[in-house]
């Protein structure tokens, strides 16, 4: 009936887990029972579970992008403090729980940290950059974000039911087959990943096409702004890169579902297919991550320095470069197979040649603040501090091409450091420059900007004291991944790693405080005018936060940097442009068809996990019934009347007159 | 989103409403005349072409999908662990009616789509009902294949080539199957919802999928059978 | 070997036994003497040649990325908005000479690395056979499920976790794989190889001073994968015979105490083999002796099975 379920699944002599789990049981069950009490379910329900707006949908991803940032950061905890206590000695994690912590860690915080906090801020910026409604597909989108969530939860399920993979967070055969890991670890990891790998893909195809074919009057290619590009780029790897996971993880589930023998390395099966595979998507999906995150620096570093970002056009090329490019690279990941000097040596240098254009990126971004007037914000911080440790990361990744220098450094403490290098201070530096920069455009206040600083400065301080001493050790001959170790040489860097946490625990904790504080204050904080940075792109042209239409009327763009044309214009002529024709607007409905599919995807997945194959079959069934049933709606759509359109508008124009007349009698003083 | 503008439900005099069938753009995806590029003359392209081109993009990621899989069987090729290999195994003859079964669905299809333009009901079901018989009846030739083979101790567990072979194959098949019961689906809506424009666009979603697994039979035709078995 | 011996129960001692170790291993850290496993520190030709394409590696690219840090620090002080000495060109984003420039420093640079790496991607193939005037020595290298099995062919000697080469004598090492996939890493002697069950590969070192290294696996194997750190010793060719000749008197290696081997267990006590079978390195490779076989299936209840390494940590 319950398939391999039974009780002995939940690890009652594992107290780490077990706690941790009834902590953040604790307080769901907590925040969940006060929404309740204060009444506020079916207004959830109804604003932003069922939602399909690209905003809401937008801060939902960032939300669960940032609650995962910090599950995997406690992973991250755990193995630091871990390791440092683990010389000559068993530290306070048995292999087994500690090999489930390396691979949630890295697991959760590629494809449940970083994608969602990414796809989060491209679904909300992109629509009103490209001065439009929606996406293409708002409620495929809704589908997309909930099916993202539904992996989180069966990752996170995996804690006190049953176990999580212990092989690494790309899973490689032959350990990730029945005879090295019969527990459901490897499971969990497959359909987890499979199915918010679905929801990726489809959110891929909902961008791609809301990019390429719905843009606002006069936005041709070379006006998007250079978030618009990056995103494209971004998510055309997506649609090209992630049904590669897909099938080589649908050939890993057959394996150890049915006994096929695609990676078993017997029978004619072959491991280093796998290998050549996932890489495949693996490394692209590197970029999947970066591409963003330039983007996002692109426009922080261009709106902070108050100039235009420096040789646009160059930065578009250098985009698509590396989108091609990012195909190209993925032997990589294996010199050290053995596959010969000419295949290591094309490999070697093709990964070299995408430092090309991200050199030329980080130069166009340096020029941007020549001649600029910079403003040192948070989000100027952050890319400031992205532009200085990137290059590290970026130096230590081409020494890393090399194939000889690979042959000693290949899985090293060094290769840790390396990509947590670029990582860090690309996707997560520019994911937190991204959240304060659009925070006051989502919710109509900033964020307090003294909690902002102390959140950088501990954070990045702790970031270079942690990866520093690990370039070191990596130096020293230490590998990754090791339970414990009895090597004195390492053991001092091991514990300033572990050190530079408590630093780095800081600044996580000063940027809670941050939300918090600010939500305390957002009356002093209030952004009324819409646009608060003295921005360059549409998503400034409308409301904090924007009405769930965006434009009253859809702007006509008529060059780079829509609106700084727009708002030049204003400032000369100390007027606004003439009020518009208001028409009715019609949007889309709302529709629980997103969490109610993603509902019996976890179903699916977590009764897949345990072999209940009766609850699959009827996960299926629901997933199809709910199709059909959205499927077989009369009402789409409905209208928005023009007088609304017309009040929300000139709400905002009001505001917007004012801070003009402010403005202008602060120059004449 | 503090704004209570933001909020559809709370705004005053917000009327659902029927959507108008011949009304091909729509003001969500903006002013939408119907010969907008959504290349950045006259905004957003109507709702027809956004539809069709992100199916497009799916169809183009599910046939990068095929080509992992692909890719899978042309390393496993060899991998016979001594047990049959290609040349032992397939059956031409079947799979050219396979082939057949496969092509003369796409053409009914093809018909379904032009009673549709036509906006003739009858032509229409008859089309997908013939679609849907050959589309049943390739699947019950792979079916039978697969069982076959299964029979002959040639399961997809006997070598790795087996398993590529059973994977490429039942792939194409799995998406065979779902797409029948699309097709029963766009039958049931058209009869009921009639000629809407969403229910259109749905069906010519269908038809580019359905004419997607006919490229995609092609390629399995001349990589899995063909070339399978001249190695 | 297999000492079963429960790992110690103690949870929290280690945060209070760490500051005396902590104090012993900084002092052996710093002083060159201590260092047995620093990539910089060569003990032979392969390990020499790689630590200096990383040196010169990293002085090329710091010579770029110094000046970029200084001049984005720079750029972004000298421009802040109160520096009101710093002129505003609110309009200016486009330069082709600063365009020229910055795509041609990172192309050169790659250009000229790209050499190195293509240069020291032929010259440092593992696969490529070491000069020297001695006749090579053969030893196939076995990774089991958590140690390491080192069969030498000529000698007709094996022993697991302990590596003894001669040196200024070439080794070509054979390698595979009794179950999953492990790296082969000898830090100091120089490249690292994948060991993979069904397939060989090939490495060929030579050391160039008598040296105690270590060597461990760098490609996570389960969850005895920190056991697999073993002793190397490069001796003089006089040891390196009493080694053989000392091995001789232990039990031979054979199809049935190989299964044993297999087996997953730990091994932090070196054994040695006085006899080994003909042909069994080959038959791991094709694999007509069983491969290891994993914790087993009785844990299959998705508990945690209880695999855990048998053996001290």
């Amino acid at each position: 009936m319950l398939g391999k379920l039974t009780w002995s699944a939940i690890p009652f002599d594992q107290p780490i887990p077990l706690v941790a789990a009834a902590l953040v049981g604790l307080v769901l069950l907590g925040v969940i029972a006060w929404v309740a009490v204060a009444g506020w379910l079916p207004y959830l329900w109804r604003e932003w579970i069922t939602s399909v707006d690209h905003k809401r949908i937008g801060v939902m991803y960032v939300l669960l992008g940032l609650v995962m940032l910090i599950r995997g950061f406690s992973d991250a905890v755990l193995m630091r403090s871990h390791q440092a206590l683990a010389y000559n000695a068993p530290g306070y994690l048995p292999p087994e729980h500690y090999d489930q912590i390396f691979s949630a860690h890295g697991t959760i915080m590629i494809f449940f940290g970083a994608m969602p906090f990414m796809i989060g801020l491209m679904n909300f910026v992109v629509p009103l950059q490209l001065g439009v409604r929606d996406v293409a597909f708002p409620t495929l989108n809704s589908v997309s974000f909930w099916l993202t969530a539904s992996g989180a939860l069966l990752v996170n399920v995996s804690l006190v039911v049953g176990e999580f993979a212990r092989t690494g967070w790309w899973p490689s055969p032959p350990l990730s087959e029945t005879t090295y890991s019969p527990g459901v670890g490897v499971d969990y990891y497959l359909w987890a990943i499979q199915i918010s790998g679905v929801g990726t893909l489809m959110s891929g195809v909902n961008l791609v096409t809301t990019i390429l074919k719905m843009r606002a009057p006069g936005m041709s290619y070379l006006r998007m702004p250079m978030f618009c590009w990056t995103a494209l780029a971004s998510n055309l790897l997506i649609v090209a890169a992630f049904p590669i996971l897909t099938a080589t993880l649908a050939m890993l589930t057959l394996d150890r579902y049915l006994g096929f023998h695609f990676f078993t390395d017997e029978a004619g099966g072959n491991s280093m297919l796998f290998m050549n595979l996932f890489w495949c998507w693996g490394h692209p999906e590197v970029y999947i991550l970066a591409l963003p995150a330039y983007g996002v620096f692109s426009e922080v570093i261009s709106t902070f320095s108050g100039k235009p970002l420096f040789a646009y056009r160059s930065m578009v090329w250098a985009t698509l470069a590396i989108c091609l490019l990012s195909f190209t690279v993925w032997l990589h990941h294996f010199f050290t197979m053995g596959p010969g000097g000419d295949v290591n040596g094309v490999f070697g240098i093709t990964s070299m040649v995408i430092a090309v254009p991200t050199g030329v990126k980080i130069f166009d971004w340096m020029f941007t603040m020549y001649g600029g007037r910079v403003r040192f914000t948070t989000p100027m911080l952050w890319s400031v501090a992205f532009l200085v440790t990137f290059v590290v990361g970026g130096a230590t990744g081409v020494l890393l091409a090399i194939p000889p220098a690979d042959f000693v450094l290949h899985n090293s403490m060094f290769l840790v450091a390396h990509f947590h290098n670029v990582i860090v201070s690309a996707v997560i530096f520019a994911a937190f420059a991204g959240y304060t920069y659009w925070f006051p455009k989502a919710f109509g206040f900033t964020l307090d900007e003294v909690w902002g600083k102390r959140a950088f400065w501990f954070s990045l301080v702790g970031y270079v004291w942690v990866f520093t001493p690990l370039y070191v050790v990596g130096l020293l001959g230490m590998t990754r991944r090791l339970q414990h170790f009895s090597v004195a040489e390492w053991y001092p860097w091991v514990v300033a790693a572990s050190l530079g946490v408590i630093v780095m625990i800081v600044g996580v904790v000063c940027q809670v405080v941050q939300l918090v504080v600010s939500i305390r204050r957002r009356d002093q904080l209030r952004d009324v005018t819409g646009d608060p940075w003295d921005g360059r792109s549409l998503e400034w042209a409308t409301a904090s936060p924007p009405p769930s239409f965006n434009f009253a009327v859809m702007p006509h763009v008529e060059g780079e940097e829509a609106y700084w044309a727009i708002k030049q214009r204003a400032r000369e002529q100390a007027r606004l442009r003439e009020e518009p024709d208001y028409e009715p607007v019609e949007m889309p409905l709302n529709s629980p068809t997103g969490i109610v599919c993603a509902f019996f995807a976890t179903l699916v997945g977590f009764a897949m996990i345990w072999y209940i194959l009766w609850l699959a079959a009827l996960g299926l069934a629901g997933a199809f019934a709910t199709f059909v049933v959205f499927a077989w709606r009369d009402r789409v759509e409905y209208e928005i009347p023009a007088e609304a359109v017309a009040r929300i508008n000139r709400l905002n124009r009001a505001s917007r007159l004012e801070a003009l007349q402010q403005a202008r009698r602060k120059e004449a003083a | 989103m503090s704004d209570s503008a933001a909020i559809p439900g709370s705004l005053p005099g917000v009327v659902p409403i029927r959507r108008d069938p011949n009304h091909l753009g729509h003001h969500a995806r903006g002013e939408g005349d119907s010969h907008a590029t959504g290349r950045g003359i006259g905004g957003p392209s109507p709702k027809r072409i956004v539809v069709a081109y992100g199916f497009w993009i799916f169809l183009l990621s599910d046939i990068v999908m095929f080509a992992a899989f692909f890719a899978a069987y042309a390393v496993l090729r060899g991998g016979t662990a001594d047990g049959p290999g290609p040349a032992e195994l397939f059956d031409y003859t079947n799979v050219a009616i396979e082939t057949v079964l496969l092509l003369l669905s796409s053409f009914a299809c093809g018909v379904a789509t032009l009673a549709l333009d036509a906006r003739r009901a009858l032509v229409f079901q008859a089309a997908m009902a013939v679609t849907f018989l050959l589309g049943a009846g390739f699947l019950a030739l792979e079916l039978r294949e697969f069982v076959d083979l299964v029979a002959r101790d040639a399961g997809p567990t006997r070598s790795a080539f087996l398993s590529a072979f059973f994977t490429v194959v039942g792939c194409h098949g799995l998406h065979v199957t779902i797409g029948l019961l699309w097709l029963l689906t766009m039958m049931a809506q058209v009869l009921t919802k009639g000629f809407r424009p969403d229910i259109l666009r749905r069906v010519m979603c269908f038809a580019l999928f359905w004419h997607a697994l006919d490229i995609v039979w092609v390629a399995v035709f001349t990589v899995v059978y063909l070339m399978g078995s001249a190695a | 070997m297999t000492g079963n011996a429960a790992r110690p129960p103690c949870r929290w001692g280690p945060v209070f036994a760490a500051a005396p170790r902590l104090a012993a291993a900084t002092a052996a850290g710093l002083t060159l003497s201590g260092c047995q496993m620093s990539l910089l520190n060569a003990k032979g030709p392969v390990a020499a040649d790689e630590a200096n394409i990383l040196i010169v590696a990293s002085i090329i690219m710091l010579a770029i990325i110094v000046p970029t840090m200084i001049l984005t620090l720079v750029f972004a002080w000298w421009f802040r908005a109160s520096n009101l000495k710093a002129v505003y060109r609110p309009d200016w984003a486009f330069s082709g000479k600063i365009e020229l420039v910055v795509w041609s420093v990172p192309f050169l640079t790659i250009v000229f690395l790209g050499g190195i790496a293509w240069i020291g991607a032929h010259q440092l193939d593992p696969a490529v056979p070491r000069e020297s005037d001695k006749p090579p020595l053969r030893v196939q290298v076995v990774s089991l499920d958590w140690k390491w099995l080192f069969i030498y062919p000529e000698q007709q000697v094996a022993s697991v976790n302990e590596l003894v080469v001669p040196v200024n004598t070439p080794v070509q090492f054979i390698l595979t794989s009794s179950s999953v996939w492990n790296s082969f890493f000898v830090p100091r002697l120089g490249s690292m190889i994948y060991t993979m069950r069904g397939m060989t590969s090939q490495l060929n070192l030579i050391g160039d001073q008598e040296a105690n290294l270590y060597g461990l696996s760098t490609h996570f194997s389960g969850d005895g994968f920190p056991h697999m750190l073993f002793p190397a010793r490069i001796v003089p060719d006089g040891a390196f015979a009493d080694w053989i000749q000392r091995a001789k008197v232990g039990p031979p290696l054979d199809t049935a105490s190989y299964g044993e081997l297999a087996k997953q267990s730990v091994a932090d006590v070196p054994v040695t083999y006085g006899s080994v079978e003909p042909d069994l390195f080959r038959r791991i490779v094709d694999q007509t002796i069983p491969k290891g076989p994993g914790p087993g299936r009785e844990g299959d209840n998705g508990a945690p099975p209880n695999v855990k390494p048998k053996g001290g940590s």
